[in-house]
């Protein structure tokens, strides 16, 4: 038998240029900052830079540079000019596609072929989606010339850093508000870059601030009364402790927290294309994915053939290196996220669940995980209850539609949903029953900018892209009144 | 045991089958295929995968100006692709019109490439529009004249109105004339019955009615081989083995044209089917102008350079 190994097909680094150590990004230009912490490549443990731990001191600072600018330029800009600006950094991403691709791929561990193919190329197109909008705003559903809330507060998570900050900045924006926002403490650096690209594109100073940290960085953005908006990306809990935060105030919020969605596969799926849409549910990205297909509901009379080709493909999934351009499955982002998985997957053989992984090897560096199934699962599994966040799939069972629907429904989140079937009549039949804020059909993890993205209950608040989410920095008519 | 157990002869039973297969979502075929594209095949890979490809490559002239020396042409090509370079291995087979064959064989043994089979298309190629005394008469000329492989088409006419039976009738009858030991290969001609769905019908039909290879294409119909119709139909015979235990061949032809296509056309071997189907016994690649390109990256790989396109042979 003929082997077909493929050689390392490596991304070559040295496009992108990363200093020892960055400051915040703050009124045009980059301090200093202080308290540096390392920022590492997660697939093998070096350090790539040292980033600034942002104090209360540097969001009032970068608090007071966006209202300036909000009120002396941004907020004096037509619609069209400020569409302008944002023209011009998406086909600034777009140029430096290449730059952006890598670095998130160093700093988040993701595949290249993801990051280039996906992230980059879907942050450009959401500042292109969002330039559009900017002097279409009498449009937008809201009345005559809607107006801005003024300086939104933004946290982001590490799992799509780049791409993340463009669903953030871009519509706030196009909206017409200047923006703080805080990157996730471990994938600060395509952030960092995204601040050159504000340098290069003119962008009016204080416009866009960012500023590094951690958690309490993020709590400090959150409590500044100069806030008008919040936009949190993140975990349920951290999104519950903003809530409370921000509920004796005025402060807007929209939230986009946790999921534990269902991919729902009936008898009469497509099964190839099923089983590749599986694969992308919970594999894409490490499945670090809020949205991730991490319990995939079988219908008990294909679940024997459906899981025994899942196995097979899964068995050809590429686990290394994140630069090597045939690597489908990454490293995961932190040694912290790294336990969790495992603490979570132990859970899952501790209450009798089955699992199963191929034979792969890992780096014996950096933080990995192999793509895992568990099987035997009943809703009463932690693991079919808890977001993992990584890799690990929840296969369970069902026997009829309506109970596919009670099982789906059968949790405190409500992301997303998919459903498999070659039968449409059924698709909107399940459309309709699943409590969740994207469903999708055939087909799993796809995003675009002019789609409005959010959840049900715990899930979070509001929606993210589209007009919808375009709305959510935009005051409604009631409070112009205010 | 007679069409594998699968089906009984009846046309109830063949419908049936056919009617079991799970669809195929057309976008998400298509974005499995684009994905794998996207593999990224440099140095040792690629070099292997070179040789791997011009071994599996059927050789092919199918033009009405087909002549003697065409033909012989051709096979003296086949036999040794770059005549400065002895490591080049021979093609896989020639393929050529029904009246060309014993000009070929003569000329392939005579040249050395004893080990080289002649492909023949038949029954009425490329449409098929012919009664079945005079596809049978067909298929059985290039027989007598030295073919060591049929390629068959079937008739798409008969598929596309339902007549199921026809179709798996006719494939039965010229693998009967075929016997064991003449290789046949079954084209589908996909871009006449256009759907994913019918592609994996057509691929398990011809299967069970006793294919050796299943064939995309004629190459006189566009589109001919894109990836998703060839990543349909390795999942066909990966699942046809999976039931049966026996491997069938798999041979896109028409439209890969150059030596990224040919790789890419391996990976959707090693990736879907899997690594037992990357041998020329179970794959192959119709093409013509492929040949010269692999032999130009080859002499890259092997040189460090581009030769001028006047260091590989025209024909």
């Amino acid at each position: 038998m003929t082997t077909f190994d493929y050689a390392p097909a490596l991304e070559s680094r040295t496009i992108v240029t990363i200093d020892p150590q960055y400051g915040h990004f703050i009124n045009g230009s980059f301090t200093k900052g202080s308290n540096h912490f390392a920022s590492i490549n997660p697939s093998d443990e070096t350090v790539l830079s040292h980033v600034a731990l942002g104090s209360a001191q540097d969001i009032d600072t970068a608090v007071d540079a966006a209202r300036v600018a909000y009120e002396s330029v941004w907020s004096k800009l037509s619609g069209k000019e400020r569409g302008k600006y944002l023209y011009r950094i998406a086909r600034i991403l777009q140029e430096r596609a290449r730059e952006f691709a890598v670095l998130e791929s160093l700093d988040n561990g993701k595949p290249i072929r993801e990051s280039r193919d996906v992230d980059v190329p879907l942050a450009a197109a959401h500042f292109f989606y969002h330039a559009g909008w900017a002097d279409k705003l009498d449009y937008a559903g809201m009345g005559n010339s809607p107006r801005p809330h003024g300086v939104a507060g933004q946290i982001i998570p590490w799992n799509f850093p780049i791409l993340m900050l463009s669903w953030k900045i871009a519509p706030a924006l196009a909206a017409g508000n200047t923006v703080v926002l805080k990157p996730a403490e471990t994938t600060s650096l395509t952030a960092l870059l995204f601040a050159q690209v504000c340098q290069q594109a003119e962008l009016p100073a204080g416009v866009v601030n960012i500023v590094t940290g951690d958690g309490s960085t993020g709590a400090a953005l959150v409590d500044h009364p100069g806030i008008d908006k919040i936009a949190f990306t993140g975990s349920t809990e951290v999104g519950k402790a903003i809530a409370r935060a921000i509920a004796p105030t005025k402060k807007k919020a929209t939230l986009e927290l946790g999921g534990k969605a269902a991919n729902i596969v009936f008898e009469d799926a497509p099964i190839d294309e099923t089983v590749e849409g599986i694969v992308n549910g919970i594999f894409f990205n490490q499945g670090h994915v809020c949205c991730a297909g991490s319990r995939l509901l079988l219908q008990e009379d294909v679940a024997d053939e459906v899981l025994s080709k899942l196995k097979v493909r899964v068995a050809k999934i590429r686990v290394g290196n994140p630069l090597d351009k045939n690597t489908d499955l990454g490293a995961i982002n932190s040694s912290e996220q790294l336990l969790k998985i495992r603490e979570l997957s132990k859970s899952g053989d501790d209450e009798g669940a089955e699992r199963w992984s191929p034979p792969c090897t890992v780096p014996e560096k950096g933080f990995w995980f192999p793509p895992t199934i568990f099987t035997g699962i009943t809703q009463a599994h932690r693991i079919a209850r808890e977001e993992i966040f990584g890799p690990v799939l929840s296969v369970l069972t069902f026997r009829t539609p309506q109970e596919a629907i009670e099982k789906a429904n059968n949790t405190p989140y409500g992301l997303s949903a998919g459903i498999w079937s070659e039968k449409g009549s059924r698709i909107l039949w399940a459309a309709q029953q699943l409590k969740a804020g994207v469903i999708w059909a055939n087909t799993f993890n796809k995003f675009d900018p002019a789609s409005p993205f959010g959840g049900y209950k715990e899930s979070g608040w509001g929606r993210e892209g589209g007009r919808h989410g375009l709305t959510a920095y935009l005051k409604d008519a009631e409070s112009n009144n205010e | 045991m007679k069409y594998y157990g699968l089906v009984d002869g009846t046309e109830a039973s063949l419908k049936n089958f056919l009617k079991s297969l799970p669809g195929v979502d057309q976008v998400g075929a298509e974005a499995r295929a684009a994905m794998l594209g996207t593999r990224s095949i440099k140095t040792s890979s690629k070099k292997k995968a070179i040789d791997l490809a011009i071994s599996m490559v059927d050789l092919t002239t199918l033009e009405g100006a087909d002549t003697a020396g065409k033909v012989t042409a051709l096979a003296s090509k086949a036999v040794r692709p770059d005549p400065t370079d002895p490591t080049v291995p021979s093609v896989g087979a020639i393929c050529v019109y029904n009246d060309m064959v014993s000009i070929a064989r003569k000329h392939l043994d005579l040249v050395g490439g004893s080990h080289v089979p002649v492909a023949a298309v038949c029954t009425a190629f490329p449409s098929g529009r012919a009664t079945m005394p005079v596809k049978i008469q067909d298929t059985i000329d290039a027989m007598d004249a030295g073919a060591g492989e049929i390629d068959m088409v079937i008739d798409r006419g008969a598929f596309l109105s339902g007549h199921l039976m026809d179709v798996f009738e006719e494939i039965v009858k010229i693998r009967e004339v075929c016997g064991e030991k003449v290789h046949l290969k079954v084209i589908l001609e996909t871009g006449e019955l256009v759907t994913y769905d019918n592609v994996r019908k057509a691929s398990f039909l011809a299967m069970l009615a006793g294919a050796d290879f299943i064939k995309t294409s004629t190459g006189k119909v566009a589109p001919a081989a894109t990836p998703p119709v060839v990543l349909v139909m390795l999942e066909a015979v990966r699942d046809f083995y999976e039931l049966t235990n026996k491997r069938i061949g798999v041979k896109p032809a028409g439209g890969i044209r150059n030596t990224k296509d040919a790789i890419k056309q391996l990976v959707l071997v090693n990736e879907t089917a899997g690594p037992e189907w990357l041998t020329p016994s179970l794959f192959r690649i119709g093409a013509s102008a492929l040949l010269n390109d692999l032999l130009m990256q080859r002499m890259k790989i092997r040189d460090g350079y581009y030769a001028s396109p006047t260091y590989v042979t025209i024909d």
